[in-house]
């Protein structure tokens, strides 16, 4: 007997059970449930990692059929290796602490039970998604996840922000999910089946690398990534989806949901190998989008923007990787990035728990001494983010920068690329630690977290500092060709980036030599200042060219100018009555002279034409 | 045919007389009962025509259709004395344009 499918059924129960209490259920309860249910699904996955540890041995599970039409029968069967194994593990590992989180964090909030249905739904939609052994179950995760995202992010639905932000969120990552279906269809289509393991069996045998379908199937499948990852150009959607509760901006918008894309390609690897181009496109694309987000990172006031673009950046370095075919330098970076991410999303989480929803950083400061815990954990979370030497980030994002360089050709640009955004993000990590935790007290924090977050915080801390130790059992599942013996120049350079971007941080922001402040006021400074606040008005651009067309075609289109011509029909028929009806003059002398004089009119016409 | 022939031209002159007359009273007459009579004077020339023309080609067919006129016109003059009744009653009047409530 496998509790392989308790997995997600645990938290599917339990968020059914909280759903249909409609909010009634007591508070105790609902916590118990909501985190109980993780609690048990992690436990649940333990033994399924130590079972698949002890002989790599593939679990296979199927439940039902899900389907059968024609040659069309889709099960709902799970599949457990070890890129799965990986996967639930951080989906139940991190999600049970955010969880555990969340019962201080909302314990205030009346609708604490919607939330951890919710939240429990995210889950168990998130663990589908991963188990899956064919695409159409993984795109029903897919779809879960996103609907969960939506309702999450307008948690707080009173304010019509919140409901905006949440429509956003669910907008822009169908324009990737549609692509995404369409690239469902076409591999069933191609390929007759959407089970994974047949699937890439067939693609191997059929397609040639570099043949025009593949690269079109895997285009599409991107397209889908890259609105669920938040990649340029579908990324706008993160930074405004930090509306919602900080525990979920940690679950959802950084620890899992948004490495899905992640996953999807690591999934399908083989039909990524089949197309280079789109592996290529892949490469720059995080590239670009890791730089873009690093320089927006850096202009921002609002704790969690900040934490979301660097998580945009973050997703941009494990693109990076699997564009250049290190797939499991890639997960690598996932797994550490979900510890570190989720760890600095939980500590902003404390401060502005402790702060009466203080958001913006230059109203913080001075915090080291007031909030020691969440200290510790912003430095830690702020070490691995900027992969200072021997923090979790520094293994993994260390892995992709040298995967980089050896890539053939164009390797030295992207790891040049990386290494800028490196920087820039070690700038960033910092200059939030050094504005919040240093410097004069702003505001005076009116409590101290409790237990529920401070043990997460502490567990989280140390997976941060340990994480780049894991050894994933990532072998056999996922190729790595690693990389070639690059030069020691070329490491010590990517080790010390970091080094330097966390100086040029104390120098600006802690240790005043530079003043920040002169160099905000020259004009140049202030466009430039304006231009990354405002995330490269990439917002605006797209609310230029495709909102406002499209309301502009809305608008008109409720005037219903079809039904002009209707409108016109009437009128005309209003007015024809208007000048008819004279003739109406109820006299019966009048009519009778009328038709005689009608019909010698008809007789002239008709014996003019008989002559 | 003996005795005396009348030309065909004739009859038909007399008829379009007829109808003529007929036409300028309903045209030009306000008392309804008039116009009836009117009415009744168009009737017969048309008739007068029909059994001209059926002399002139010795077929029946224009003394038959003067039986329909001629039942035709009785049917119609029932309808317009019963009207003739219900108007003066209402409007106390005969007078066509007085009854002329129902215009547009």
């Amino acid at each position: 007997m496998t509790v392989l499918w308790l997995i997600p059924f645990l938290p599917l129960l339990s968020a059914t059970l909280m759903l249909l209490s409609a909010g009634r259920m007591p508070r105790y309860l609902a916590a118990w449930l909501g985190v109980g249910s993780i609690g048990l699904a992690a436990v649940c996955v333990a033994l399924v990692a130590r079972a698949y540890l002890a002989d790599y041995q593939v679990q296979e599970l199927t439940l039902w059929t899900w389907m059968s039409i024609d040659n069309f029968t889709p099960r709902i069967a799970f599949r457990v290796d070890g890129l799965t194994v990986v996967m639930m593990s951080v989906i139940t590992g991190v999600g049970f602490l955010i969880h555990l989180y969340s019962v201080e964090f909302m314990w205030e909030d009346e609708s604490i039970c919607r939330y951890f249905a919710y939240m429990n739904l995210f889950v168990a939609a998130m663990l589908l998604l991963v188990m899956a052994d064919n695409l159409l179950l993984l795109y029903l995760g897919w779809e879960g996840v996103g609907a969960c995202s939506y309702l999450l992010v307008g948690f707080w639905y009173r304010d019509p922000d919140n409901g905006r932000a949440a429509r956003k969120a669910f907008i822009v990552t169908r324009i990737g999910d549609t692509a995404m279906a369409l690239g469902l269809f076409l591999l069933f289509t191609e390929l007759g089946t959407l089970d994974i393991q047949p699937l890439m069996a067939a693609a191997n045998d059929r397609w040639q690398i570099g043949d025009t379908l593949p690269i079109l199937a895997t285009a599409l499948l991107l397209g889908g990534a890259l609105g669920k990852s938040a990649q340029l150009p579908l990324h706008t959607w993160l930074p405004d989806a930090m509306a919602g509760p900080t525990p979920v901006s940690a679950l959802i918008h950084a620890a899992t949901m948004v490495t899905a894309g992640v996953y999807l390609i690591a999934r399908l690897y083989e039909l990524f190998l089949l197309a280079p181009p789109t592996l290529a496109v892949i490469a720059w694309i995080g590239l670009l989008t890791l730089l873009l987000a690093a320089f927006t990172a850096l202009a921002q006031k609002d704790i969690k923007r900040i934490l979301a673009y660097s998580t945009i950046s973050q997703i941009g370095y494990m693109f990076l990787a699997l564009g250049v075919g290190a797939f499991a330098s890639s997960i690598f970076h996932l797994v550490t990035h979900a510890f570190f991410k989720a760890l600095l999303f939980l500590a902003a989480g404390a401060v502005i728990h402790c702060l009466h929803h203080e958001h913006n950083i230059f109203r913080m400061g001075g915090l080291r001494t007031r909030l020691p815990v969440v200290f510790l954990s912003f430095l830690i979370g702020s070490a691995a983010l900027a992969a200072l030497p021997f923090s979790s980030g520094f293994f993994s994002k260390e892995g992709i920068l040298l995967s980089a360089w050896t890539q053939p050709g164009i390797g030295p640009w992207l790891w040049a690329g990386g290494l800028l955004g490196a920087l820039l993000t070690s700038i960033y990590s910092f200059r939030l630690v050094f504005i919040v935790f240093f410097g004069e007290t702003q505001t005076e924090p009116d409590r101290q977290p409790g237990w529920q977050m401070a043990v997460p915080l502490i567990v989280l801390c140390v997976l941060s500092l340990v994480g780049g130790w894991f050894v994933l059992p990532l072998s056999g599942v996922l190729p790595d060709p690693g990389h070639e013996p690059v030069s020691h120049l070329v490491e010590y350079i990517s080790i010390g980036t970091p080094l330097l971007g966390l100086t040029i941080a104390y120098l600006l922001y802690l240790g005043r030599q530079v003043s920040i402040a002169s160099l905000m006021a020259s004009p140049a400074g202030a466009a430039v200042q304006s231009f990354w606040y405002g995330g490269a008005h990439i917002d605006k651009l797209y609310h230029l060219l495709l909102v406002r067309p499209f309301t502009g075609l809305a608008h008109w289109w409720r005037n219903e100018p079809v039904d002009l011509l209707y409108n016109a029909l009437v009128w005309m028929t209003r007015w024809g009555h208007g000048r008819l009806v004279v003739l109406q003059t109820g006299e019966l002398r009048w009519y009778a002279t009328s038709m005689v004089f009608g019909l010698l009119l008809l007789l002239a016409i008709v014996l003019r034409d008989s002559a | 045919m003996g005795g005396l022939q009348i030309p065909l031209e004739h009859v038909l002159l007399l008829a379009s007389c007829l109808f003529s007359c007929g036409l300028a009273g309903l045209m030009l007459r306000r008392n309804l009962i008039f116009m009836l009579m009117s009415l009744e004077v168009m009737l017969n020339s048309a008739a007068l025509a029909f059994v001209a023309a059926g002399a002139r080609w010795g077929q029946p067919d224009g003394q038959i259709i003067f039986l329909f006129i001629l039942s035709i016109a009785a049917a119609e003059v029932a309808v317009g004395l019963g009207l003739v009744l219900q108007i003066q009653r209402r409007f106390k009047t005969l007078d066509m344009d007085q009854a002329n409530r129902l215009r547009g």
